[in-house]
């Protein structure tokens, strides 16, 4: 249980927000021409990191807008919030 | 040779106060090589290693667990058994399971407290209605036992229900598994514990594992907080954990893990007699036998290792439960825990070899993974063993999400995961 920053609405409680999983999964640009491996990778294999995560949300129960959030999944500590399209922080 | 558990040995040990028991399992420090080293001493990490030693009759094995043997998710689950699943390859892998219960406690000499007293899954929508019935065909085609009962049928079956058609989500029917039930969690690790280390299995608690020292496609040993430890064979059973160990082995699987939680009461005398499901309303109850009503909650939507649930899946539960069974509306809850559960994309397990060679992963298992615990040790010992898996486990293979043929259990299972 945690509180979000909602670029769009300010902090509010995670329950009204949906989570979106790992973030900057992109898209094939050639959907035609990749292998099995490569569908399943993009479809299925995840980070799934227990440390710093880049990942989704979409405040649900709010603005309905998505946004990316970057979190330590070992404590649920939110250390960022940067909106969709903008280059993820460095550190 | 352990001296075997028994009415006389309790008389006998009782008249020196209980202070002569002999250790269960011996707490050694690791040797520096093994055939095969199993990561988790869970349930099912344990039980993998039972049947590695007893089975295939491989002795030169360690199961290394970062805390103590049961002190993760075996420890914390609802203890629920059951095999009432949709598809054929859950049906088989899930039956294995439940088979190897029946007999458990004799085969270990260790009473794993098996008590086969049913599991309801409750129907609250013409949906459910349909999918229910269509489950127990499916179950009774693949031999095992399902009855679908009506809404009369399920009051007489567990009285404290509600079944007043007034209530937000009515309970218009249900399955019955009465081969199904509970067992004692605790035990279940210890009775293998005890098992694997009688026939030279080292257990070694406290030993986190830090790293994979691979060379090119195939295994060289692992590097732990007690040093490293030469192996060929790596079997990993880590649960919550999985892809942390993957990654130290430059893999990626498909799972996320998440916090599942569940509760337990103050304890009261016998009240319920079986064990209550319901998917759409998201509730199990059954009751333990010191009298503690133990219930499950979901899971959160979010990856997290944290192991602390959000509080509006636990009070989500709790308004359910208080719905279905108005009796419990002034009971007190003693305590409530997150556990972390590794989910695959289509809610089924895997019990497989990778694309390194002596590299074995058993995981995947997500909210359900207790009442496999002794059919996944059996046939992740007998892939190790063998190189290959059993057909049991032949679908809960890797490649899986690479060919498409998927398990796909979510909502098929009877439950939500």
């Amino acid at each position: 249980m945690f509180v979000i920053n909602c670029p769009y609405c300010g902090e509010r409680e995670q329950s009204e927000f949906k989570a979106g999983g790992e973030a900057h999964i992109v898209r094939p640009k050639q959907p035609t021409e990749l292998s099995d491996d490569q569908w399943a990778e993009y479809l299925f294999m995840r980070k799934n990191i227990k440390g710093i995560q880049f990942e989704r949300w979409v405040h649900t129960h709010g603005c309905r807008k998505w946004f990316n959030v970057v979190r330590d999944t070992s404590n649920d500590v939110i250390t960022a919030v940067y909106k969709m399209g903008e280059k993820p922080p460095t550190k | 040779m352990k001296k075997k558990y028994s009415i006389f040995s309790l008389i006998k040990n009782s008249l020196s106060y209980h202070e002569n028991w002999e250790k269960a399992w011996k707490d050694p420090e690791p040797k520096k090589e093994y055939e095969i080293v199993i990561i988790g001493g869970g349930g099912h990490g344990l039980a993998t290693a039972y049947y590695l030693a007893k089975k295939h009759d491989l002795k030169n094995i360690a199961v290394v667990e970062k805390g103590w043997i049961g002190g993760g998710n075996t420890g914390r689950n609802t203890t629920i058994i059951r095999s009432n699943y949709l598809w054929d390859a859950s049906a088989g892998l899930y039956d294995h399971a439940l088979k190897i219960w029946e007999g458990l406690s004799q085969e270990l000499n260790y009473n794993v407290m098996f008590s086969q007293r049913g599991v309801m899954n409750l129907a609250h929508n013409l949906q459910d209605v349909r999918d229910l019935k269509r489950r127990t065909h499916a179950n009774r085609l693949n031999g095992i036992d399902a009855v679908y009962l009506n809404t009369e049928q399920v009051k007489k079956f567990c009285p404290i229900i509600n079944t007043s058609p007034d209530i937000r989500y009515p309970v218009l029917g249900g399955t019955l598994q009465r081969r199904a039930g509970t067992a004692r969690h605790d035990a279940v690790a210890w009775g293998y514990a005890r098992g694997a280390d009688e026939m030279g299995v080292d257990i070694i608690q406290n030993c986190e594992v830090k790293g994979i020292k691979r060379n090119g496609d195939s295994i060289e040993g692992i590097e732990t907080t007690k040093g490293f430890i030469k192996t060929n064979k790596i079997g990993v059973v880590a649960a919550g954990h999985s892809s942390v160990i993957a990654n130290m082995a430059g893999l990626r699987l498909p799972l996320e893990s998440k916090p599942l939680q569940a509760l337990v009461s103050e304890p009261v005398k016998p009240i319920i007699d079986t064990v209550v499901m319901s998917n759409a309303v998201h509730a199990y109850v059954s009751q333990s036998d010191k009298g503690e009503l133990v219930i499950g909650a979901g899971t959160d939507d979010y990856v997290s290792y944290s192991q602390k649930g959000s509080h509006d899946i636990v009070e989500g539960t709790l308004n359910a439960i208080l719905e279905l069974y108005p009796i419990f509306s002034r009971m007190r809850m003693l305590r409530q825990w997150g556990g972390i559960v590794d989910i695959c994309p289509d809610a089924s397990p895997i019990i497989s070899k990778t694309s390194i060679k002596g590299l074995y992963f058993n995981c995947g298992w997500g909210t359900g993974g207790f009442k496999a615990t002794p059919g996944s040790g059996d046939l992740f010992a007998h892939t190790i063993a063998n190189d290959e898996p059993h057909k049991l486990n032949a679908a809960f293979n890797l490649n899986r999400f690479v060919s498409g043929d998927l398990v796909d259990e979510h909502g098929a299972a009877a439950v939500a995961h």
